[in-house]
């Protein structure tokens, strides 16, 4: 069986700053990974490396099977089997909540419009907005602008989706509307790469959690293990700096 | 928030409970307008003043003006003569496009005002429209030059007035937009030619008066150019003001692409929108609409720069005017002549500037963040 993801001896530099340290890891299918670690860490860099956002300088990427490089199609190919959130959400401002779902699908599938309103209304009712269809991002909350970029990514029917710190720029009341959505996609069976400091989701729905600091991996362990007994020192300090775990 | 509110509130009636205002009759708060202080004194003066100017402008414009006359004699004894506006209405309008033809360039001009209208409902906007509009430009340009379907043809420099200005404005405006584009990405760009390239042409056009630029397309190009290459000439002042017009609007739509958050293309990658599709659905339709005031600048400009091609020979609506005032028959007629075509120039570029209003209006409605 093909890895989900496959990475390894991945290095990547901005000028002379060395982002990423012989990065290895892998993800199987339907499994759930958490990456965290402190700011700086290289764990937004890792995930944007995934879809190619980033361009990395050594190593391999492989995403469902293909390589990732200077390769026009393979790259189609890759963004197809991955969806993206990110930090800011990045609805596109002057599109209602459903076209926002809608035109990536008829611009980069060439999806019949028919058929991408139905599954667009299908997602959107799957995390809960659906009642905002007609409405522009700009009039809805953070939380609920989050939900409906987890809904556009999830209409282009990816088999991975990655998440760039997706409750970062929230205000805390809304964050667990966030989280539901992401525990409610994990419990479907979606495989998923998450950078975050929400900790309790990842004791909850994590299958591994990947501890990142200064461009390296210092440690991969499964969630009970990782937050009860860390094996390396630098993950102990980090545990250790965290208010709730 | 509220906390904030409500002390600001409190603070301002409690301001205005201090001076309670005296009831004052309506006469008394307006002589208090005028002459409250030294300010509003001062102010009232020059107005009255500048008034006053105007009254011998009135008695000339509205009061002693011949509106109607049995012969251009009557005009003599001062005063506006509008009579001959109404005399020379055709010529100024259509230069010296045949009068008995004169209805294909009527049609032109209620097919372009026609095709504007149609454009400034945001509704229609989209690829079909261009289609419109080509399709448009086509029937316009076979209407104005004719020799099919049985219409006679009339070569292009017996095209004159108001189709050629407006003809001018809308494509000079409409064909720039799509190389303004393209430069203003290319002055993006990461790679160092097409930066440089782009850099070069739009500073090297930005660079020459128009005037030149029209020189240099409707007298030198055909010197350079082999004999039997014969382009014409209202073709190539069409492209110098084309050219001309790209250059700035390539800089107005850069700045609305500066002001793009990067995540915007970003997630268009992610979600695998191809570029140009990611530049006309996602990127486009956000950095012009940062750009509404500039863009009308613009176009307001071009609208009037198309006067200037009078210099090379074409015969615009300016030109027309200019012609029709020469006429001995009439007694020195020009400044009836310029008001007009004034007027008309005034009426075009206050529309653009109303819309451009109101679509601003309409589109922050959105209040998107």
């Amino acid at each position: 069986m093909t890895l989900a993801i496959d990475v390894s001896g991945l290095n990547k530099y901005y000028g002379n700053y060395h982002a990423l340290r012989d990065v290895d890891f892998s993800v199987e299918e339907r499994q759930r990974v958490v990456i965290c670690g402190p700011s700086g860490s290289g764990k937004s860099t890792l995930i944007r490396c995934l879809n190619r956002l980033e361009r990395h300088d050594g190593g391999r990427i492989c995403i469902g099977g293909i390589e990732l490089g200077d390769n026009l199609r393979d790259l189609d190919a890759v963004r197809r089997e991955a969806g993206m959130v990110f930090q800011h959400f990045n609805l596109f401002p002057h599109m209602t909540v459903l076209e926002n779902c809608v035109m990536p699908q008829v611009l980069s599938r060439k999806t019949a419009r028919r058929d991408a309103v139905e599954r667009a209304h299908a997602y959107l009712e799957r995390v809960h907005i659906l009642d905002q269809a007609t409405k522009y991002p700009g009039q809805l909350s953070g939380g609920q602008q989050q939900r409906v970029a987890i809904a556009r990514a999830l209409c282009m029917q990816p088999r991975i989706m990655l998440f760039d710190e997706p409750t970062s720029a929230l205000d805390p009341e809304m964050i667990r509307e966030v989280l539901d959505t992401m525990v409610d996609l994990a419990e479907g069976g979606m495989t998923m790469v998450v950078v975050t400091h929400e900790m309790g989701f990842a004791r909850q729905v994590a299958d591994l959690v990947v501890y990142m600091e200064a461009g390296e991996i210092v440690e991969i362990a499964p969630p009970d293990r990782f937050f009860d007994a860390p094996q390396d020192e630098r993950s102990r300090r980090f545990l250790s700096k965290l208010v709730t775990a | 928030m509220p906390t904030e509110k409500t002390t600001f509130t409190s603070l301002h009636t409690g301001g205005s409970m201090t001076q309670v205002p005296e009831r004052q009759s309506r006469l008394s708060g307006f002589v208090k307008t005028l002459f409250g202080d030294r300010l509003s004194i001062a102010l009232t003066l020059i107005s009255v003043l500048i008034i006053y100017a105007f009254v011998p402008v009135i008695d000339w414009a509205l009061i002693r003006a011949h509106w109607t006359v049995a012969s251009p004699a009557e005009c003599q004894s001062g005063g506006a003569c509008w009579a001959f506006i109404g005399a020379k209405l055709r010529l100024i309008l259509f230069g010296l496009y045949p009068p008995e033809e004169q209805w294909r360039a009527v049609i032109v001009i209620v097919l372009i005002m026609a095709l504007v209208l149609l454009t400034l409902s945001p509704r229609f906007w989209g690829a079909r429209l261009l289609l419109v509009w080509a399709a448009g430009i086509a029937v316009m340009l076979v209407l104005m030059g004719g020799g099919v379907m049985g219409l006679p043809p009339v070569p292009t420099s017996k095209w004159g007035g108001l189709p050629v200005t407006l003809l001018l404005a809308v494509l000079s405006l409409g064909l720039a937009f799509p190389f303004s584009v393209v430069l203003a990405l290319g002055r993006r760009s990461a790679q160092p030619v097409t930066r440089g390239l782009s850099v070069l042409v739009i500073e090297l056009v930005r660079g020459l008066p128009l005037v030149g630029l029209l020189f240099v397309a409707a007298i030198l190009m055909p010197l350079f150019l082999p004999p039997d290459w014969n382009i014409d000439k209202l073709g190539r002042t069409l492209a110098a003001l084309t050219i001309f017009a790209a250059a700035y609007l390539a800089e107005v739509i850069r700045g609305g692409l500066q002001g793009l958050p990067y995540g915007q293309t970003e997630a268009a990658q992610a979600l695998g929108i191809p570029y140009w599709r990611t530049i006309w659905h996602i990127v486009l339709p956000q950095a012009i609409q940062k750009v509404i005031p500039p863009l009308t600048n613009t176009a307001i400009v071009m609208v009037k720069n198309t006067s200037l091609v009078l210099i090379v020979g074409v015969f615009d609506m300016l030109s027309a005017a200019r012609s029709a005032a020469t006429d001995p028959m009439w007694p020195a007629p020009s400044a009836e002549a310029y008001l007009f075509v004034a007027m008309i120039y005034f009426v075009i570029c206050y529309g653009i500037a109303a819309y451009s209003r109101h679509i601003e209006t309409d589109l922050t409605a959105r209040s998107h963040s």
